[in-house]
Order: C-alpha cells, then structure tokens, then sequence
C-alpha cells in the first residue's frame, strides 16, 4: 500500500496520525509525544503544519484555532563542542 | 460532561493517569480533569529515570517496589512504555561524598537492592563513552535494575486503559474552585461544569498549590524551573543513566537513540519562570562533553523547561489533608514523580478503595511537616 509520509525525520505516514486522532489524541502536542513527529532534526518544521492540517480534516476544528507546539531552542541544530566553546571564542 | 463521580483526579500527568487506571479497575467511577493535555506538565518533561539509589528509607522503597511493577507494566497495560533496565550509574566525587553513598548503600542493600561501590576504573565498562579523569571522581555507585522508560508512552498506556475500563478524561479543563461542606470533600467547579465526588485527589503538580489553596490548605511546594535537552539520535553508546549530585548532571541515551539530560544551572532561583536559557545550553554542554568528550561533535536537537514541585524535605506529599475528608494529596515530587508512581498510586489506591494505609503512606502524610525533625532527601539531581 501507497504510504504518504508526514514526518520524515521519525518515518510517520498520514495513516498514522490518523490512526492516533482517532483513537483520542487530538492535540498537536499529544500527536507530538505519541508519534515523536517534530522531535527529529526538522524540529516540526515539515511536519507539524501538515499535521495540523489533518487534525482539522478529522476533527473540523480550524488550524487557525489550534495551539502549536512550544517552539523549543536552538532552533537549528548546534553541536553540543559549539555550545560548550562560546567563552573560549570571545577571549580570541 | 458527567455531573457525579466517585474520585475526581486533577492533573493527567503519570500519577492522574495511574489513579485513573486503578480506581476504574477497581469499579470505581473516575474524572479526570487535566487543565492542558495528559503528561503537558512535569510528567512530559521530565528525564524518564527510575531510580531505587534514594538516601532515605521511603523513597528507594518506592522506587523499589515501583520497579517491580514497571517490569511488567507493559504486559499488564497493552502497551509498550519502552522500560529499559541499564542501570543508574552515581559518580562520587571526593570522600564526604563516598561516606554518603556508602551508608546510602547499606541501606538500600537491607531493603533488598543490588547496588554496589565501584572504583573508577571499572566505570568505563558500564558505560564507555565516560571519561574518568574528566568526571573527576573517587568512586561511583551502581544498580544494575535501575532504568528508564518513556513517560509519554507510560502516561498515555494508563490512560488508554483507564479509558477502556470506563474513566472519563476531561482535557483542556481547568478547577475553578471546589466545595467542602462539613470539612468533607463535595463538588468540583470547572470550566466545563460541576462534578459532585466524594473524593477529590490533587495530582497537578506545581499547580496543587493553588488548587488546595481553594479550599484553605497550605501546601509547602516551590516551583523550580529545570532545563532539559535533546540530542540528534545516535546508535546506540551506552545504557546506564548517568548522574552526579554535585554536578547536577544527569544524562541517558533514550531507546530512540537521542541523548536526554539535564543541570541545574548555578544561578537558579524558585519562582515560575519558563523561558530556556542560553546558561544552561553552555553549562550542560560544558559538563556533558567534560563527562563524555567524545559527544562534542553531536547536535543538541532541543532544549525545553518545566517544574519541579518542590518539598521541604524532597519527598512528595500523599494521603489524607488533615481537617478536610476526602481530598488526597499526591504531589511535591521533587523532580522524581515519575519514577515513583506505580508504587505511590498502588498505596493511594489502597488508601482510597480499603481504607488500607501504609506505613509510608503514614509517614508521607502532609502534617509531617509540622513536627521539628525533618528526614531529608540528599540524592536529589537535575
């Protein structure tokens, strides 16, 4: 069977987030911590809209109602040896 | 919504969501009212630990016995909570501290938990990313069925269940205000309505301040911000949970691959803010490379806040509220809700259903704090 991917990074197609609102889940941070879509290197980026947009095909309720999830920090991906260098860069 | 239960539960984190489960098992007819989403509060934040090494009697007994029911948590609820049994590995660093963990050894030994002191060079063969002369440390302790799982998954599997057993879930709902009549629990007020309920069981986290507040009872809980983070996913490294009292650090590789951990950062006050800090990505980062350097080339994916509720004494409140019949309290975890919740729900059950009130119970009570003396947890981390 043909599986359209929603979340590329944690491999979830549209019959599974289907799957999950249909068995109760209808917050996009609940799809989040059930489906793990948005915790991968995209941070939500390319799923989460899609995402919204089938809860609102499921549950008639609009996207512009829905509460998107916390935008966590750093908002693109920084190596852990950056992070812990900042000081050593401003001393030169 | 229904207008009468037998329990109403507020807060759908792990301890709500456990309650539920059991109370619904039991035949009792169940409310939960979540303000947010189930596990949006500490239950969802949190570092997945489950840890027995505690310094004080009633909390490894907990986690002792929390253990067992996690090892078949899986099996009994239908779904996978991704338990993972890889150990806690403490790092001691100097000889007040090895003094500690040394007593903290005998007793968790009497209580029946395998846990030894091990010298430092035996430390890289539990986990060999670690690098000893950077964690600076004398000794370490290890319980080889200590662990972590995934809370959401947890959280969710009870709820599931509960579901299925006929408890009703009621998200997106906040407690207005609740009534006492006679000094007995009566009715809950929320924003989608009353519930009458006999018993009202106050699971909310750092929000069960302000819902005891509502019927007059103080209790003593600070909100104290803690920062987590998240790494890309790697194969798999090591699996014992990693942690220092006097770093703070605390860090596992979760089932998934991604690195999770957490420190307090030095400047921290209690208070309710939630905004991330830059402090924390440089101070985490600093210490996790200074522990493991071989993870400076990985990407820290994600870094989020949430509470711990925090107790005089680090150990949370359960029971009975002395003056108001019926309101339970299951809360002040201190940053370890999680980890104990099977066990603690067990006993709040057994309280609820059979009248039935252990002995930790007894000494977990709220008017413990009254008294002058104070058993205090030490082994408090993150």
């Amino acid at each position: 069977m043909k599986r359209s991917i929603v979340c590329r990074c944690e491999d979830i197609s549209e019959e599974d987030v289907v799957k999950a609102i249909r068995s109760g889940y209808t917050d996009l941070e609940e799809l989040r911590k059930k489906l793990r879509i948005g915790m991968g290197p995209c941070q939500g980026r390319v799923c989460i809209l899609l995402v919204a947009r089938i809860l609102e095909c499921e549950t008639g309720r609009k996207m512009g109602t829905m509460r998107m999830p916390t935008v966590r920090p750093p908002l693109v991906p920084v190596s852990l040896g950056t992070l812990a260098s900042e000081d050593d860069e401003k001393q030169g | 919504m229904k207008s009468k239960a037998d329990v109403v539960v507020i807060g759908g984190g792990v301890n709500g969501c456990s309650l539920a489960y059991q109370l619904a098992r039991r035949g009792l007819d169940v409310v939960v009212v979540e303000k947010r989403y189930l596990s949006s509060g500490a239950t969802g934040a949190c570092g997945a630990g489950i840890r027995q090494q505690w310094s004080t009697k009633e909390n490894a007994l907990l986690a002792i016995q929390s253990v067992k029911i996690f090892e078949t948590l899986s099996q009994e609820l239908g779904q996978d909570i991704e338990l993972r049994q890889g150990g806690y590995l403490i790092a001691v660093h100097d000889r007040t501290e090895l003094a500690q963990a040394e007593k903290n050894v005998e007793m968790q030994r009497s209580l029946g938990l395998k846990v030894d002191v091990i010298a430092p060079e035996e430390i890289p063969r539990i986990a060999p990313l670690l690098d000893v002369q950077g964690m600076r440390v004398v000794a370490a302790t290890f319980c080889p069925t200590d662990g972590h799982a995934n809370p959401f998954r947890t959280t969710f599997a009870y709820a599931d269940a509960a579901k299925r057993l006929g408890a009703t879930f009621v998200t997106h709902t906040e407690v207005m205000k609740f009534s006492v009549k006679h000094k007995e629990v009566s009715s809950v007020m929320t924003t989608a309505g009353e519930i009458t309920a006999p018993v009202v069981v106050n699971a909310a986290g750092i929000a069960s301040k302000q819902i005891a507040e509502m019927v007059g009872v103080r209790l003593p809980l600070t909100p104290f911000r803690k920062e987590i983070m998240a790494t890309e996913r790697l194969e798999p490294l090591f699996e014992a949970m990693v942690i220092s009292f006097k770093d703070g650090i605390y860090f596992s590789q979760q089932r998934e691959g991604q690195i999770v951990g957490g420190i307090p950062i030095p400047e921290e006050r209690s208070g309710f803010r939630t905004m991330p800090t830059f402090a924390f990505l440089q101070h985490m980062s600093r210490t996790l490379v200074r522990y493991a350097p071989v993870l400076r080339h990985v990407n820290m994916l994600r870094h989020w806040t949430n509470f711990y509720d925090v107790t005089p004494d680090a150990r949370p409140i359960l029971g009975e509220t002395p003056g108001v019949k019926g309101f339970i309290q299951c809360n002040g975890f201190s940053g370890h809700g999680f980890m104990i919740s099977p066990m603690v729900t067990k006993l709040l059950i057994e309280y609820i259903v059979d009248g039935k009130s252990a002995e930790v119970l007894e000494n977990l009570r709220l008017d413990r704090f009254t008294g002058d003396s104070m058993d205090k947890e030490l082994s408090v981390v993150g």
